[in-house]
């Protein structure tokens, strides 16, 4: 069966093919660490740490006089730094976890503001980072997220037993004499190391949904855990694709279009989960 | 302790058991809970194979006693040690959540919480294959929980729950399981089943320590209890344990003691205020 012309007609372009794949990798990677970011209560950490990122960006566009390598850099390194600061602010326990990240939120997005607001052209490249910008992805961005996406992936796997009893229950964690602290140090720079090569897909400001939807709506749908993961990926590569099926065809934002995509499945997943639950209770 | 190191121990192989030392055993024990001291003065021994129910008030310092014994809160004073060393080191240790603090929309079946106390024996980068499998079946027959293992963990009622944890700790082959008020917001029947399975555990040589409210209970379902008032207030056969002085220093006002012709009712209203399960 040919495929419908609405279809091929977009792949012509190299942008979009490398969008594609840039969305549908990024799309994975970020529900398989989103699963964990849902299941640990951790979605607020999830918005504000790419906020968070943001003077590292600046800082290595600064630097970098608008190069992608510095600017790469300064987000990896803002990301987990933060990610581990905010890890050791709130073991500290004289700060509620929620305060510490909010802090450290609004204080690096405000110090990333301050940077960008001194380069005179600001207004346009603040977007391109708040929004991202799939479409502009290069062959070597996509081996980058290829690279940093497997390592990623590899290593929520190999440690996927031990995530999965940190995550459900702390103390049978620590009775079972699993690292607590270095495992949960992991978890975040695994969070950090998705957010900056899912920088260029969403940008910072959408960059929850694509941790968080996927994976609450697989989370609506499944009973097990590598059920949920995998449940949560088929999601976000779906959104990806119609995404940017969605953006092209619309002409909107393809950041946007993306995160429509995830929500509108997530109400799906919802509306399901709830007929379902109407009709046990009937019969 | 090296990074390497750190990433080995994910693979744990267990303190060394030494010969003739006490079980469990608290000399001097102090500790602080959120910069209050929970527990003082420590000193008792557990016995290899015994079922002690650990009694006080509310803020008496059980958890954090439990906590202690488990090596997962040091004590800022005296020590605790398991079979002759820190605690810290034994994997043979379980402690049970309440059931409020568990997660129950968790994306795990019943096995999966089973084969969660299999993990630091399965060691790092091993999947369980059949073998493990067997151990947890295995582990839910013994809490007759066979036929739920694939079911979703909140369609198991309150008694199925603590059954499920229990086979937890038989799968983690723990030889110390504590338990933090397992009875609490289960009816009569569930009671019972959650101590016929500590009468198998008893069999087993696992030793048992429960925290729990209902005085009485204690007394008729236990040989030795643990009275606890952040001091070690009693310890031993319940009609040793439970006296007037030693209530009184435990409770202090909240306890009551009616005179009825029967003899003397204890009337403890410290109880559960704060828990709705148990509500009057």
């Amino acid at each position: 069966m040919p495929m419908p012309a609405w279809l091929l007609d977009p792949l012509a372009y190299t942008f979009m093919q490398r969008g594609l794949l840039a969305a549908v990798l990024v799309g994975i990677v970020c529900a398989l660490v989103g699963t964990f970011v849902v299941l640990r209560g951790m979605a607020f950490l999830g918005d504000a740490l790419p906020h968070a990122i943001l003077p590292g960006v600046a800082a290595g566009y600064l630097l970098g006089g608008g190069a992608r390598g510095p600017v790469l850099w300064g987000s990896l390194v803002a990301a987990v730094f933060t990610a581990l600061g905010i890890g050791a602010l709130t073991r500290g326990a004289r700060i509620k976890e929620d305060s510490a990240i909010g802090i450290f939120f609004a204080g690096m997005f405000a110090l990333g503001i301050a940077l960008i607001s001194s380069i005179r052209s600001y207004a346009v490249d603040l977007t391109h980072f708040l929004f991202g910008n799939v479409l502009g992805v290069t062959a070597s961005d996509l081996w980058l997220i290829g690279g940093l996406g497997a390592l990623v992936t590899l290593t929520l796997l190999a440690f996927y037993k031990e995530f999965m009893v940190l995550s459900f229950d702390t103390r049978l964690a620590a009775t079972l004499r699993l690292p607590t602290n270095l495992l949960e140090n992991m978890l975040l720079v695994l969070i950090a190391l998705t957010i900056v090569i899912a920088l260029q897909t969403v940008g910072i400001a959408l960059m929850v949904a694509m941790l968080v939807t996927p994976a609450a709506t697989a989370s609506l749908l499944t009973h097990r855990l590598h059920w949920m993961m995998t449940v949560a990926a088929g999601v976000a590569a779906f959104s990806g694709v119609a995404g940017l099926y969605l953006s092209f065809y619309a002409s909107i934002a393809s950041g946007a279009a993306i995160v429509l995509v995830c929500t509108a499945c997530f109400l799906l997943a919802w509306a399901f989960q709830a007929g379902r639950a109407r009709r046990q209770a009937a019969g | 302790m090296s990074l390497l190191e750190r990433f080995r121990s994910l693979a744990h192989p267990g303190a060394e058991h030494v010969e003739d030392a006490p079980f469990v055993r608290l000399r001097g024990v102090r500790a602080n809970y959120n910069g209050v001291v929970a527990l003082e003065d420590i000193d008792f021994e557990l016995h290899g194979g015994e079922q002690v129910a650990v009694v006080g008030p509310n803020g008496a310092g059980k958890s954090t006693l439990f906590k202690v014994i488990a090596g997962i809160h040091p004590p800022s004073r005296g020590t605790a040690q398991m079979r002759g060393s820190d605690p810290r080191g034994h994997i043979c240790i379980a402690y049970l959540p309440q059931r409020n603090e568990v997660d129950w929309r968790f994306p795990v079946t019943v096995q999966d919480v089973v084969m969660m106390g299999r993990v630091s024996k399965l060691g790092l980068f091993r999947r369980p294959k059949a073998k493990e499998w067997a151990i947890v079946r295995e582990c839910l027959a013994l809490v007759n929980l066979g036929d739920l293992a694939g079911r979703q963990i909140s369609e198991l009622s309150g008694g199925q729950q603590q059954r499920m944890f229990i086979a937890q700790a038989l799968a983690q082959e723990a030889e110390l399981l504590m338990m933090d008020e397992p009875l609490n917001g289960l009816d009569a029947p569930s009671q019972d089943e959650v101590f016929k399975i500590l009468e198998t555990l008893k069999q087993r040589g696992v030793t048992v320590l429960v925290a729990m409210h209902d005085l009485g209970l204690a007394a008729r379902r236990f040989d030795r209890v643990l009275l606890l008032n952040r001091r070690l207030v009693g310890f031993g056969r319940p009609p040793d344990v439970f006296t007037e002085d030693h209530l009184r220093a435990a409770y202090g006002g909240h306890l009551q003691m009616v005179e009825t012709p029967e003899g003397t009712l204890v009337l403890n209203d410290t109880c559960c205020d704060d828990d709705p399960a148990h509500a009057h």
